[in-house]
């Protein structure tokens, strides 16, 4: 059990370290090489300096991505790139990020003449991205349950609370940007009642409070042609405790959007 | 000092009790009838096929009687052990002859002033009954006969219980009383589930229930036509609540026109069956108004801003009609001539009233009413509407709504959720013989038709 516990330990450290070794893994140009400390020895005339290759592969990048320059020299006694890459060996390869159109020049001096290459490696950005996709539109359901609250009554009441006039102005704005982005909706203002009074009562109290709604709401300019009202009494209460917490509950407008 | 004015206050006590069940009593009196006659009602014997029906029709016969009212049934463990069968079975001008003489249940322990018997025979592949009935107080056999009659049925259970209730109908008849049979009561059932409601409708003792409409909607508030032909109520089948119209005989819709509001609902007959009343949110307001039977020809009947419902006119008068409004603050029960004149309130102003419903006679209301107990629990209450007095019926067994009256003016049926969900109950106008008719999911809102 014990082992098992070093182990893990052991196996979760490692992990740790790699994990952190992997983080801090960029590439990092690797250093120029050591200048050479003796140089070859002079020969009368010796051969000239041959460029038997300078590539760059890929001859195109993407911005902040890298190419790689290969070349091959022969008989060079100092060969150098420019673009701040300096000395190199005779034969060897580079990564190089230009960050933008570059055109590396390869000078290679040689006893009998020096030599000449070049290779470009052409940066391109990536073109911009199509414009992100509309958000996905909510249904009309959604917007109601977002942008418009239910208002609550007291009981036996049928005329707009205080608190609820607050609550319709707001809704007002809600239900005004759904009825123009669902052109052919309609609001239903479903009346509702507590269990207490009779029920056919009930019934014409649904509908006065949701009828009392409407002529709010369309004196703060919704259009009232697309308020429709329907009282539900109290055949479909919300909650059925008797309680003044339900009670309370169930005595509403509540607000449906119908396509 | 003190003493005598407790004295007193208790002596006015007692005087303004005595004064208020005189009162009480008198309306229960009027409706129910005066004193009540004792019978005795021997079970019917019968062998063969018939040995195994009898029970349902003896159960039958019992129940009808009791919940008449009219009788006062005599304990059956007093009966004499061997009651008569037949005519020829009765004897006369002994002491005592266990059972075969009338006097012998005239006398005590029985005491019943009338005496039914008989007994049951397969006939011809039919369930018969042989029924009599016989006034005790009468010594002479023959002249003590009040009826006897031969009642022939299906071989069956409903067979036999079909001519126990022709038998206890001839009975009630002797004493005036209609009999209920053949009665049918309409009821909202929300039993076929999901939510819904429909209209249902039953025999006057809760058998052979059945369902009439099928909207798998909300369709409630039935009321029927005078002569039981159509039946009208309001249904959420097309969206918002509308008055549908149903004939009873061709089991068809019936083309009524509902004017342009959000809410058409309680439909009720006038007494000559050819206008509707109804509530309608025309203005705005829930108000009362009357239109032919097929919708046209529509007028306003009441003008407030407030919510009114439940108009139903006079059955006697036809010129003034009953409703509920909330003219005056919480729910009450008016009354207004068709004319708009006269707008009287009813009911107090105590508590919240609903569902009023005329009696026959046109004199006298029965309703739902919270006087005396806090909101929603209702009772049900009558009210002779001359002078306002009051019976309650029922007592906060729990909430008790929408009375109405059986056609012979005696009984009442109306919804209770004491045993739980609400169902249909049928009881005497006293507020006796209680009976529960239905068990299946919720039911509400009767109405008894013809």
């Amino acid at each position: 059990m014990k082992q098992r516990h070093i182990a893990l330990t052991l196996l979760a450290t490692s992990l740790l370290v790699f994990a952190v070794g992997c983080k801090k893994k960029k590439p990092v140009d690797t250093p120029p090489p050591p200048t050479p400390t003796t140089s070859a020895p002079k020969a009368e005339k010796g051969p000239a300096a041959v460029i038997n290759s300078f590539t760059a592969e890929p001859a195109t990048i993407l911005r902040g991505e890298s190419a790689t320059l290969k070349w091959s020299v022969a008989n060079a006694t100092e060969v150098t790139i420019d673009n701040g890459i300096g000395r190199v060996p005779a034969t060897g390869s580079r990564q190089v990020s230009p960050t933008g159109n570059t055109t590396y020049r390869m000078m290679a001096k040689g006893d009998g003449g020096d030599a000449i290459s070049a290779a470009s490696v052409a940066v391109t950005t990536a073109p911009p991205p199509p414009p992100p996709p509309p958000a996905p539109k909510a249904t009309i359901s959604e917007r109601m349950a977002r942008d418009v609250q239910d208002v609550f009554f007291d009981y036996d009441k049928m005329e707009v609370r205080e608190d609820a006039r607050a609550m319709l102005q707001r809704n007002a704005d809600g239900i005004k940007a759904i009825l123009n982005d669902f052109p052919s909706a309609v609001i239903s203002l479903e009346g509702h009642c507590d269990e207490r009074g009779s029920a056919e009562y009930n019934l014409g109290l649904g509908d006065r409070r949701a009828t009392s709604v409407r002529e709010f709401l369309s004196q703060i300019g919704v259009p009232a042609e697309r308020l429709k009202t329907i009282s539900f009494g109290k055949e479909k209460p919300f909650c059925s405790e008797a309680t003044e917490d339900c009670y309370g509950k169930n005595r509403r407008v509540h607000f449906v959007g119908v396509q | 000092m003190k003493n005598r004015y407790l004295v007193g206050l208790i002596a006015f006590g007692a005087l303004a009790v005595a004064a208020y069940s005189q009162s009480q009593d008198a309306i229960v009196l009027k409706l129910t009838g005066g004193e009540k006659k004792k019978i005795a009602l021997p079970d019917f014997r019968a062998t063969g096929a018939a040995g195994a029906l009898v029970e349902a029709f003896n159960k039958t016969v019992f129940e009808d009687i009791q919940q008449s009212g009219l009788f006062d049934m005599a304990a059956k463990s007093f009966y004499p052990l061997n009651p008569p069968q037949q005519e020829a079975d009765l004897r006369a001008g002994q002491a005592t002859c266990a059972g075969r003489c009338l006097s012998d249940w005239a006398g005590t322990p029985v005491s019943a002033g009338y005496l039914g018997f008989g007994y049951a025979a397969e006939q011809g592949g039919q369930f018969v009954a042989f029924g009599h009935l016989y006034n005790t107080a009468v010594a002479d056999i023959a002249g003590a006969k009040v009826f006897r009659k031969l009642y022939n049925a299906p071989l069956s259970e409903e067979g036999a219980r079909k001519a126990g209730h022709e038998y206890a109908a001839d009975i009630l008849a002797q004493f005036g009383a209609a009999s209920l049979v053949g009665s049918k009561i309409y009821f909202v059932s929300d039993r076929t589930g999901r939510g819904n409601k429909e209209i249902w409708v039953m025999d006057f003792d809760g058998s052979n229930q059945s369902r009439v409409t099928s909207f798998n909607s909300i369709t409630t508030m039935p009321a029927i036509s005078p002569d039981g032909r159509r039946l009208a109520f309001t249904t959420y089948a097309k969206g918002q609540p509308q008055i549908m119209m149903y004939s009873t005989e061709t089991s068809r819709f019936i083309n009524f026109l509902n004017p342009q509001a959000s809410m058409n609902a309680t439909p009720s007959f006038t007494p000559d069956g050819q206008s509707v009343l109804f509530s309608s949110t025309i203005s705005g307001f829930s108000q009362i108004y009357v239109a032919n039977q097929s919708g046209g020809g529509m007028k306003r009947l009441s003008n407030s801003r407030s919510i009114e419902m439940e108009a139903k006119v006079n059955p006697k008068t036809g010129t003034e009609m009953i409703f509920v409004s909330g003219r005056g603050g919480l729910q009450q029960i008016y009354r207004m001539s068709l004319d708009g004149a006269d707008v009287v309130r009813l009911t107090n102003g105590e508590g919240e009233a609903s569902n009023p419903a005329w009696h026959p006679d046109g004199q006298h209301i029965a309703f739902a009413w919270t006087r005396g107990y806090s909101p929603g629990n209702w009772n049900v209450f009558l009210m002779d509407v001359a002078s306002r007095e009051t019976v309650q019926l029922t007592h906060g067994e729990g909430k008790n709504e929408n009375p109405t009256w059986a056609p012979d003016g005696r009984h009442l049926v109306f919804s209770s959720n004491r045993s739980g969900r609400s169902q249909i109950y049928s009881m005497l106008a006293n507020g006796t013989e209680v009976k529960q008719l239905t068990t299946q999911g919720g039911n509400w809102m009767p109405v008894w038709s013809k």
